[in-house]
């Protein structure tokens, strides 16, 4: 009988922490298979970050560095410099890279660091219970924006694939969703291609993947899903903003 | 074979980081150590090594994380006002047990401060410096000799311990020129860093690199593993110098660019019919405690003398026999408060007659 399915060998047989109807397992997931589709496991350095992403050393199968909160891209440049011959990738949420990590994403990705960034954005603090974020949404309430958030007051919501994309030392930005079969797979593809593009190019690539946070949005799974595609891909569109090898 | 040569204290501590085998640096520029990322700029990559201008003080410490990670050795240098940047990274490095070198030219605070000589940042490097409770090595040269052997004994220290050692000078220390002897990298044997990510080969064990513990007692465990580390530092790696301590009946102490001015101050006691010593510590952390205890025993008066309003004074009250007395004599930073050998001589002498 031919197998068809099975887990990534870059995961571990672990159950995770995420919440039912969270994103994150999909977007390990995803990550995972192109490392195993590119056979990178065993050269692959990972670099976790502060939030519900920390726990990356649990689930995948690979040697993790842990770096403090925002910092991941300078942690990642140090040992991709140190070991140029590595996979190197971060994992990081929205209140880490586009908050307190803005700095050190935004130089790492100027220096054209050959690293991936893989950047799940669900518009809230997951791990810390629910706070505004940088990418939530106009009018959004969360435990901190209890009025809703009020761009003159708080801003508005950053879009950091744009963002990037306009550095001259990003090779690759792109983003996408994981709210249906379809987004699925075209993320599937991105994420690989954002990996190729390290391998091949030695330069720096960006993925920022939706996400839902059913727990912290105050909503059951499918309502959860069914606001990516409703609110948040309107204002944070899906694709390829920066391509510099034609990938 | 060593080489002679006349050097700035700065160059001289990039000299022997490049002798100590560190090929990976990165820092941000400040005043009064920014020779240091200048002369590394210039002959890391020449040698096959990386040398990042990060965007903050903040990056470079975490590039230093990230590439120590991997095993490598590697360094960062800053003054004041960049080192309490550092802080953050510094206690990731501590709570995650990675080595690295800090090297911190300090410079006058709080805040911004000015650029002449400052004994101020004690406190904060012998006490760690940052959040939960952790110490760092703490090597303190007074001279450029000293800041080029100094440097490499900090990487042996720090691969060894697995804790970040700091080379803490000041501007005087970082600016002057002094003749050098250029002695190779001493035969250090340093134990293999089985626990570097480097990415998990087949059959490996996965390498995590991090600070987060939460397993039940697992916390408290790693303290009072860090805490017996300490105390094996303190008993195996204390260093000071002594002069004219044997039949002192005051001891002067001082560390790094005043103990240099004590010295010819202690000098001039001397010729002046005085029984006066100078106990300088080299390492501040571990504070050489032994050779308090040990001079205290036979000699009741002590004299402290440090360029702020008194920060070692404290270690030492803590490290002498309880009979002794203390006295303290310190200027605090600031521009044309550095002491003169006669000052100090006076000082001396108030203390001698006393």
């Amino acid at each position: 009988m031919k197998q068809v399915f099975s887990r990534p060998q870059s995961l571990k047989d672990v159950q995770t922490h995420f919440c039912p109807g969270c994103n994150h397992g999909t977007v390990h997931r995803l990550v995972a298979e192109a490392m195993d589709e590119f056979g990178i496991r065993g050269e692959t350095i990972g670099v976790a970050s502060v939030g519900c992403s920390v726990f990356l050393y649990s689930y995948f199968d690979v040697d993790v560095i842990e770096a403090p909160h925002g910092r991941a891209p300078a942690v990642a440049t140090g040992a991709k410099r140190a070991r140029p011959d590595r996979i190197v990738f971060t994992y990081q949420g929205d209140g880490d890279l586009a908050a307190i990590g803005t700095s050190e994403i935004i130089h790492a990705a100027n220096r054209g660091e050959a690293i991936t960034v893989i950047f799940v954005n669900n518009t809230t603090y997951g791990m810390t219970g629910g706070q505004m974020a940088p990418t939530t949404m106009v009018g959004q309430k969360t435990s901190t924006s209890p009025y809703g958030r009020d761009q003159h007051k708080d801003g508005y919501p950053i879009r950091m694939a744009e963002l990037l994309a306009q550095l001259e030392g990003v090779g690759f930005s792109a983003r996408v969703a994981v709210n249906s079969p379809k987004n699925v797979l075209q993320a599937k593809k991105m994420i690989k291609t954002a990996f190729r593009y390290q391998v091949e190019h030695k330069g720096f690539s960006f993925i920022e993947a939706l996400s839902a946070c059913p727990t912290n949005w105050g909503m059951n799974p499918l309502a959860a899903n069914e606001r990516v595609g409703s609110e948040m891909i309107p204002y944070f569109p899906l694709g390829v903003y920066r391509n510099t090898a034609n990938m | 074979m060593s080489e002679k040569l006349f050097v700035k204290g700065n160059e001289a501590v990039a000299m022997a980081a490049i002798e100590a085998g560190c090929r990976y640096y990165f820092g941000y520029p400040i005043t009064p150590q920014s020779d240091i990322p200048e002369y590394l700029s210039r002959e890391l990559p020449r040698l096959g090594g990386e040398f990042i201008q990060a965007e903050s003080e903040i990056a470079s410490i975490n590039m230093l994380l990230g590439a120590s990670a991997t095993g490598v050795r590697c360094m960062t240098s800053s003054s004041g006002p960049g080192i309490s940047l550092k802080q953050e990274g510094i206690s990731y490095m501590a709570g995650s047990e990675l080595p690295g070198v800090i090297v911190d030219i300090m410079r006058q605070g709080p805040g911004l401060g000015g650029i002449d000589a400052s004994q101020a940042d004690y406190f904060q490097a012998t006490r760690g410096g940052g959040h939960g409770g952790y110490r760092i090595i703490v090597l303190a040269p007074n001279s450029v000799q000293e800041m080029y052997d100094l440097t490499m004994l900090a990487f042996d220290l720090s691969d060894i311990y697995r804790i970040p050692a700091m080379v803490l000078a000041d501007s005087v220390i970082g600016q002057m020129k002094e003749s050098i002897t250029a002695n190779p990298r001493p035969a250090v044997v340093v134990p293999e860093k089985t626990w570097a990510v480097r990415g998990r080969a087949e059959e490996a064990p996965q390498n995590v690199v991090k600070s987060l513990k939460l397993g039940d007692g697992e916390m408290e465990a790693f303290h009072w593993a860090l805490h017996a580390r300490y105390q094996e530092l303190g008993e195996k790696e204390s260093r000071w110098e002594e002069y004219l301590t044997d039949d002192a009946e005051l001891i002067v102490t001082a560390f790094g660019s005043t103990s240099r001015i004590a010295r010819t101050s202690v000098e001039a006691a001397r010729n002046a019919g005085f029984k006066v010593g100078l106990l300088r510590p080299i390492t501040l952390f571990p504070f050489p405690k032994q050779a308090y205890a040990a001079l205290s025993r036979k000699c009741k008066r002590f004299l402290v003398m440090e360029l702020s309003t008194g920060q070692m004074v404290d270690d030492v009250h803590l490290s002498v026999a309880r009979d002794v007395e203390v006295g303290f004599y310190g200027r605090p930073p600031g521009a044309g408060s550095l002491p003169t050998p006669e000052e100090l001589f006076e000082q001396i002498e108030k203390a001698y007659n006393n």
